[in-house]
C-alpha cells in the first residue's frame, strides 16, 4: 500500500450511473442553485486599489530610504543591507558629496545609485536590521504590479522618499526597537564562556 | 629554548620574542597586534594590544613577572610559561587596551574605506564592549593629501608609526612624521610636503586603520564588494606581485599581497599601485585565499567545497555527528 499523508482519502469508484444522474440537467440545476445563491451572500474580495485591506503595523512591504529633519537622505552606501540581504536584491553605487550638497546627504559618502530588485526581494526585514544609519525601512505599502520585468528594480527615484510626502515609519521605530539596538548582549557580544561582555560591572 | 604558551610548548631560538614564538605555534594563540609588524624594524611597543602574562620567568628564575608585558617586545626565556587568551585577566586588559584605542577613533565606519579590512574593527569587534563610555568631544582634524594619492585623515589614526617606519626604512629620505607630543601628537608631513617617493603608497597598506588611504579608490566601492585577485607583471622597481580588487571587468584598485597576519608579503611600487589598473596590465594567477570569517568572502561561492568541510569538522568537534560517517 502506497504511503497515506491524510485520512481523508477518498476511494473513487466507477459505478454505473443512476436514471436521474443520466438525465444531467437535474444535476446542473442543483449546481446552478448554489452558484445562485452567492449572489445574496457577502462578497469576499475587495476593490483593490481602491479598498485596502488592514495590515499590521510592521507590515514588511516597499522599502523607502528615509531622509532626516532637514530633508538630508540618510543613506551613506555602507553596504550593510546588501551584505545582510539573503536574496541578494541590493546593488549601489557610491559617491563622495562635494561641496553645497549637505543639505542633500547627510554624510561626507553618499548613494549615487541604490537599487533594490522586487522580484529577488523576499521582505525579510534584514535589511533594515542591519542598517547602522536608521536609513532603510520596510513600509506598509505594497509594491506595485508592473508588465516589464525591468520596472522591478527600483531606484533612488522610487525609493527615496519626497521631501514634501515623508512616509512615517514612526511605528518601526519603537523605543524598545531602538533600545534593542543599542543593548549589548546579542549574540555577537559573547564570545567567552557565553558571559557577554560589554557587559562589565564598571 | 623551550617555551610554553597558552599550554602549547615549542622550541624557538634565542632572540625570538614571545609574540613571534606565538605565531609559529598558531593564530588561534597568537595575540593580536596594531603597531608591531614582522617587516618593519623597531615597530612594535606602542599600542599594547599583545600583552600577555607571563606566568613563570624562565627555567633558572620561575617567579611570575609582575605586569602583563608587551609580547611583541619581549624576548623568551628558556623554560617560560606564557598566558594569552586562557587568562581572564589579559583578555579584561586587552578589552580596556581597545577601549583606549577606540577613545579617540571616529564610528564612521560606514563611510570609512578601510571597513571590512580594518584592523581595529576586527580587534573592537573581538575583544572590546559593543557600548563607549566616553562622553567628551573626540579630537578632530582636517584631511590632509600627502601627493596626490594617497589621504590622510588624522582622526582616525591611533599613532602606530607603521607609516613612520615604512618612509623610514622601505624610502629614502623620509618627509613625514609624528609632531607633536602626547594627546597632541598627528602623523603629518612638514607643511603638508608631498611625499614623492617610488614606495610611498605602502603606508596606505601598512596603516591598521583608515587614516592613510588610496585617494583612487576613495568612496569607489566598499571592500566587500570588490573580489581580489592575485596578479604580477614584469616590473623594474619592484616585484610585482600584487593582489587586484575586481568590480566586474574593471580594476577599482592595486594592493600589496598580504600574509596571515594580516602583514604585506612584498612591498610594491608606486607605479603597480597608481598607475595600472587596467586588466591587460597584468598577468592574473587566480583568486586570493580570503579567510572565511572575514566579510570580504561574504558571498563568494568560489571555496564552497572547502567550506563545507570546514563546517563538518566544527561539527564534529562540537559532537554533533560522526564525522567518518558522512559521504
Amino acid at each position: 500500500m502506497a504511503l497515506q499523508l491524510t485520512n481523508r482519502r477518498k476511494v473513487v469508484s466507477n459505478k454505473e450511473q443512476s436514471f436521474s444522474e443520466r438525465l444531467y440537467l437535474p444535476g446542473i440545476l442543483k449546481g446552478m442553485l448554489i452558484t445562485g445563491s452567492h449572489i445574496f451572500k457577502k462578497s469576499v474580495t475587495i476593490r483593490y486599489p481602491e479598498q485596502t485591506r488592514p495590515v499590521a503595523p510592521v507590515y514588511r512591504g516597499q522599502h523607502v530610504l528615509k531622509r532626516d529633519e532637514n530633508g538630508a537622505e540618510r543613506c551613506t552606501a555602507c553596504g550593510m543591507c546588501a551584505v545582510a540581504c539573503p536574496a541578494e536584491a541590493i546593488t549601489m553605487e557610491n559617491a563622495e558629496r562635494k561641496k553645497g550638497e549637505e543639505h542633500l546627504y547627510r554624510e561626507e559618502k553618499y548613494a549615487s545609485k541604490y537599487e533594490i530588485n522586487m522580484l529577488r526581494c523576499i521582505f525579510c526585514g534584514l535589511c533594515e536590521e542591519a542598517c547602522p544609519k536608521e536609513a532603510i525601512f520596510l513600509t506598509d505599502r505594497i509594491v506595485d504590479a508592473e508588465y516589464e520585468r525591468d520596472d522591478f528594480v527600483y531606484g533612488k527615484d522610487k525609493l527615496v522618499e519626497k521631501i514634501e510626502k515623508r512616509i512615517d515609519v514612526s511605528k518601526r521605530q519603537t523605543i524598545e526597537v531602538s533600545e534593542f539596538k543599542k543593548v549589548p548582549g546579542t549574540k555577537h557580544n559573547t564570545l567567552y564562556d557565553g558571559k557577554a561582555i560589554g557587559k562589565g560591572k564598571h | 629554548m623551550k617555551v610554553t604558551i597558552d599550554g602549547i610548548e615549542i622550541d624557538v631560538p634565542k632572540g625570538t620574542t614571545i609574540l613571534q614564538a606565538a605565531r609559529m605555534i598558531g593564530p588561534e594563540v597568537a595575540p593580536p597586534t596594531m603597531c608591531y609588524y614582522s617587516k618593519l624594524k623597531t615597530s612594535g611597543g606602542y599600542c599594547r594590544t599583545c600583552i600577555v602574562k607571563v606566568t613563570q620567568g624562565s627555567t633558572a628564575n620561575p617567579n611570575p613577572m609582575p605586569k602583563p608585558v608587551a609580547s611583541c617586545r619581549t624576548e623568551v626565556m628558556d623554560g617560560m610559561v606564557v598566558q594569552n587568551i586562557t587568562s581572564p585577566e589579559i583578555l579584561e586588559a586587552r578589552k580596556g587596551v581597545v577601549e583606549f584605542l577606540l577613545i579617540n577613533h571616529p564610528l564612521d565606519c560606514p563611510v570609512c574605506d578601510q571597513a571590512g579590512e580594518c584592523k581595529l574593527q576586527d580587534l573592537g569587534y573581538e575583544h572590546g564592549s559593543a557600548k563607549t563610555r566616553y562622553e567628551f568631544k573626540r579630537r578632530e582634524y582636517d584631511m590632509i593629501d600627502i601627493g596626490d594619492k594617497i589621504k590622510l585623515h588624522m582622526t582616525r589614526c591611533i599613532l602606530c608609526y607603521r607609516c613612520v617606519k615604512t618612509c623610514e626604512q622601505i624610502t629614502d629620505g623620509r618627509v613625514h612624521g609624528v609632531v607633536h607630543r602626547g594627546d597632541a601628537a598627528e602623523i603629518s608631513t612638514y607643511i603638508q610636503q608631498a611625499v614623492s617617493n617610488d614606495f610611498s603608497g605602502n603606508v596606505i597598506d601598512v596603516c591598521p586603520v583608515g587614516a592613510l588611504t588610496d585617494k583612487t579608490f576613495r568612496f569607489k566601492q566598499r571592500v566587500w564588494f570588490t573580489k581580489p585577485v592575485d596578479a604580477h607583471r614584469k616590473c623594474d622597481k619592484c616585484s610585482g606581485k600584487v593582489r587586484l580588487w575586481f568590480k566586474g571587468e574593471e580594476v577599482l584598485r592595486v594592493t600589496a599581497r598580504k600574509d596571515q597576519w594580516d602583514e604585506v608579503e612584498e612591498f610594491i611600487c608606486n607605479s603597480c599601485r597608481f598607475d595600472h589598473k587596467k586588466k591587460t596590465d597584468w598577468i592574473i594567477e587566480g583568486p586570493s585565499k580570503i579567510s572565511r570569517q572575514s566579510v570580504i568572502s561574504q558571498n563568494h561561492y568560489e571555496n564552497l567545497n572547502e567550506l563545507k568541510l570546514q563546517v563538518l569538522k566544527q561539527q564534529k568537534a562540537l559532537g554533533f555527528i560522526e564525522f567518518d560517517k558522512r559521504p
